[in-house]
C-alpha cells in the first residue's frame, strides 16, 4: 500500500510534481492525496499525477499575514494573493497566486486559467517547497 | 432522512453573560464568574447552584491564548461546583454551540435534570500576530494555512466567489457592519457599542486632541470606504468587516422540561438542535454556502417542526460580514444569491422584515470565540422574554434561532428555541 500524507505531498512538490491519489475501487481522485477514500471508504489508493493546470475559483489579498508569511517578507505594505484553484482534473486546492496586481484586486478574474509553480522557502533543513499558481 | 427528536424536553431557565471586550488583568475564570453571577440573578423563581449536576464549557484555545489547558474543571472550581463533572467542548468558534448541544443531549438522555452550559475565551492578552496564528489553527494547518490563508482571508475568498456568482457589490459588506453597529449601540454588553457615526466623531475628537488634521467624511459609507479609517485586512474584507478580538464568557442553565416550572413560569424550550461537520474550504462543492450550516439547519428545523419563515429572532455567526449574508441564505431566510439584496433593501435591519443579529452580532458585540455560541442564546433569551430593552423587537416574538460556525464551516450548530410550551 502506498503512503499518502502531507510529508509525501510536500516531498512531491519538492520534485516539481503534484502527486495526488486515486481510489482503486471507485476511481475518485484526490489532491492533496488521501490515504483512504472518503467517498467509498475504500482503503486501496494509487498515486496519480496532476497536470498543474486549473482555474481560479476564489481569492483574497492578504494584508494581515500569518507569521510564516511575514517571515517570507509579506506585510501590510507588501500584501499577497491567496487563492482557491480548481484543478482541471476536478479537485480544488488552496495556494498562493502569483503574477497578479494585488493593488487592483477587482481586476483578478475568477475562472481565469492558472498554472502551478513551485516556491522554495527557507534554508537548509528548514527548506520546503510550497505550491503556487501563476496567471 | 429519519427525523430525530430529543428523548425528553429541555428548557432554558437562566442565562447570563459578562460584558464582552478587552479586559487586561482579568482571566477567563473572572469573566466566567461574572456570567455565572448574572445567570443566578436571571432565574425567575431563584436557583440554588448546588442543584447543578454537570457542566459543559465551550472553549477554543485557552491553551494558546492563556497558556492554560484543562479549563473546564477550573471554571467548576471558581464557581464552587466541584466535584461535579466538568467537560470542555472544542469545535473552534462553534465551541459554545457544541457545548450547548452536549448539555441538551445530557438532559434529553435522562442522565441529568440540571446542567450548566458555558462558553469562555480570553484573547486580548496576546499580540495580534499570535491571535492570528492561534485562530488559524482552526483551519487546516497542512493544506490551507501554508497557502498563506488567514481566517479573514478564507472568508474573503468566499466573498470573491459570492461576488462573482451573484454580481454582488463589495459595498454591501460594509452595510452589514454598519447595521450591526447600529444594533450593538443598544446592547450594554457590546464590545464596540457605538454606531459608525459615533466612531467617526471619536476619530475626529482624537485627531483634534493630538493636533492632527481633522478627518472629514461625507457620511458613514464614505468613512467605511476610507482606506485609512477602514483598512484592508484581507480584501474585500476590511477592518469593519471583521469581528474583533475579544474576552468574554456566557452561561445558561438547562433543565428537563418536567421541572422547568420550579424555576420559571416563562422558560424557553429547546425545540431544535442540529450539528454538522465538513472538510477544508477547497474540498467543498461550493464556496458561496456552508454545507454544514445547511445540514445543521435542516436537522434543527425538522426536529422543531418549523419553517424558516416562522422564526422571529435570529442570531447568526457574523465573524465576517460575508458570513452573515451567506448564513441568511443557508438558513433558508433568503434564496441563494438574494442575501446581499436583502441587506441592500434593509430587510435585515431591526425594523426590517427579517431582523438579523439584534444583539449587534459578533461584529459589534464582540467575538470571544468559545463564548460566542452561548452569547447568541442570551439574545434569544432576552428577545423572547421581552427583556431586550431598547433593541426589543416588537410583536411579542416567540421563536428564536442561533447559528454558530466553527472555522469556515468545518462545524456548524443550529438551535431553535420557543417561548411557551411546545
Amino acid at each position: 500500500m502506498s503512503e499518502f500524507n502531507h510529508t509525501t505531498h510536500y516531498a512531491a512538490l519538492g520534485e516539481g510534481k503534484l502527486t495526488g491519489s486515486r481510489c482503486k475501487s471507485c476511481g475518485k481522485t484526490y489532491y492533496p492525496a488521501r490515504p483512504m477514500c472518503p467517498e467509498c471508504h475504500g482503503g486501496e489508493m494509487e498515486a496519480v499525477e496532476f497536470s498543474g493546470k486549473g482555474k481560479l475559483a476564489a481569492y483574497s489579498i492578504i494584508y494581515i499575514a500569518p507569521t510564516a508569511m511575514i517571515e517570507a517578507g509579506f506585510d501590510r505594505k507588501n500584501p499577497y494573493c491567496a487563492a482557491v484553484v480548481a484543478l482541471e482534473e476536478g479537485p480544488r486546492i488552496c495556494a498562493q497566486l502569483l503574477g497578479v496586481d494585488v493593488k487592483q484586486p477587482e481586476r483578478i478574474k475568477i475562472g481565469q486559467p492558472v498554472t502551478a509553480t513551485f516556491m522554495k522557502r527557507g534554508e537548509g533543513e528548514a527548506a520546503k517547497t510550497f505550491l503556487g499558481f501563476t496567471v | 432522512m429519519t427525523i430525530r427528536k430529543l428523548n425528553r424536553g429541555v428548557a432554558l431557565v437562566g442565562a447570563g453573560m459578562s460584558k464582552f471586550g478587552a479586559f487586561p488583568g482579568k482571566s477567563s475564570r473572572d469573566l466566567f464568574v461574572d456570567a455565572f453571577q448574572e445567570m443566578l440573578a436571571s432565574v425567575d423563581k431563584g436557583f440554588d447552584p448546588n442543584d447543578i449536576e454537570a457542566l459543559f464549557i465551550g472553549n477554543f484555545s485557552s491553551d494558546l491564548f492563556e497558556n492554560q489547558g484543562h479549563t473546564a474543571p477550573i471554571m467548576a472550581d471558581w464557581v464552587g461546583l466541584t466535584p461535579r463533572p466538568a467537560t470542555r467542548v472544542e469545535d473552534a468558534c462553534a465551541s459554545g454551540g457544541a457545548a450547548l448541544r452536549q448539555g441538551i443531549l445530557a438532559i434529553a438522555s435522562g442522565l441529568y435534570d440540571i446542567v450548566l452550559v458555558g462558553g469562555i475565551e480570553k484573547m486580548t492578552d496576546q499580540p495580534i500576530e499570535r491571535v492570528t496564528d492561534t485562530l488559524a489553527t482552526a483551519a487546516d494547518s497542512l493544506y490551507e494555512v501554508p497557502a498563506g490563508f488567514t481566517f479573514p482571508g478564507l472568508y474573503a475568498s468566499m466573498a470573491t466567489a459570492y461576488m462573482d456568482a451573484y454580481d454582488a457589490n463589495p459595498d454591501v459588506f460594509l452595510k452589514v457592519g454598519y447595521k450591526n453597529h447600529e444594533n450593538g449601540s443598544l446592547n450594554p454588553k457590546a464590545q464596540f457599542g457605538q454606531r459608525i457615526a459615533d466612531i467617526m466623531e471619536i476619530r475626529k475628537k482624537s485627531a483634534a486632541k493630538k493636533g492632527l488634521p481633522i478627518p472629514e467624511w461625507a457620511d458613514e459609507m464614505a468613512f467605511l470606504k476610507d482606506e485609512r479609517a477602514n483598512p484592508n485586512i484581507a480584501w474585500p474584507m476590511r477592518l469593519y468587516d471583521c469581528s474583533p478580538v475579544s474576552d468574554g464568557a456566557a452561561v445558561v442553565i438547562l433543565v428537563s422540561e418536567e421541572i422547568a416550572s420550579r424555576f420559571s413560569d416563562n422558560p424557553l424550550y429547546v425545540i431544535g438542535s442540529g450539528q454538522a461537520s465538513d472538510g477544508a474550504i477547497h474540498d467543498r462543492p461550493t464556496l458561496t454556502s456552508l454545507p454544514s450550516a445547511k445540514k445543521a439547519a435542516e436537522i434543527a428545523y425538522e426536529m422543531a417542526g418549523v419553517k424558516p419563515a416562522e422564526i422571529d429572532v435570529v442570531e447568526v455567526h457574523d465573524c465576517f460580514t460575508i458570513a452573515e449574508i451567506i448564513a441568511t441564505e443557508d438558513l433558508g431566510f433568503f434564496e441563494p444569491g438574494q442575501g446581499w439584496k436583502a441587506v441592500e433593501d434593509g430587510k435585515t435591519g431591526r425594523g426590517g422584515e427579517r431582523p438579523v443579529n439584534t444583539s449587534g452580532g459578533l461584529k459589534s458585540k464582540g467575538h470571544p470565540v468559545g463564548a460566542s455560541g452561548v452569547g447568541q442564546v442570551l439574545e434569544i433569551w432576552k428577545q423572547l422574554r421581552g427583556e431586550a430593552g431598547e433593541r426589543q423587537l416588537p410583536g411579542n416574538p416567540s421563536l428564536g434561532l442561533t447559528h454558530n460556525v466553527g472555522g469556515t464551516g468545518q462545524t456548524c450548530t443550529v438551535h431553535i428555541f420557543r417561548r411557551g410550551k411546545p
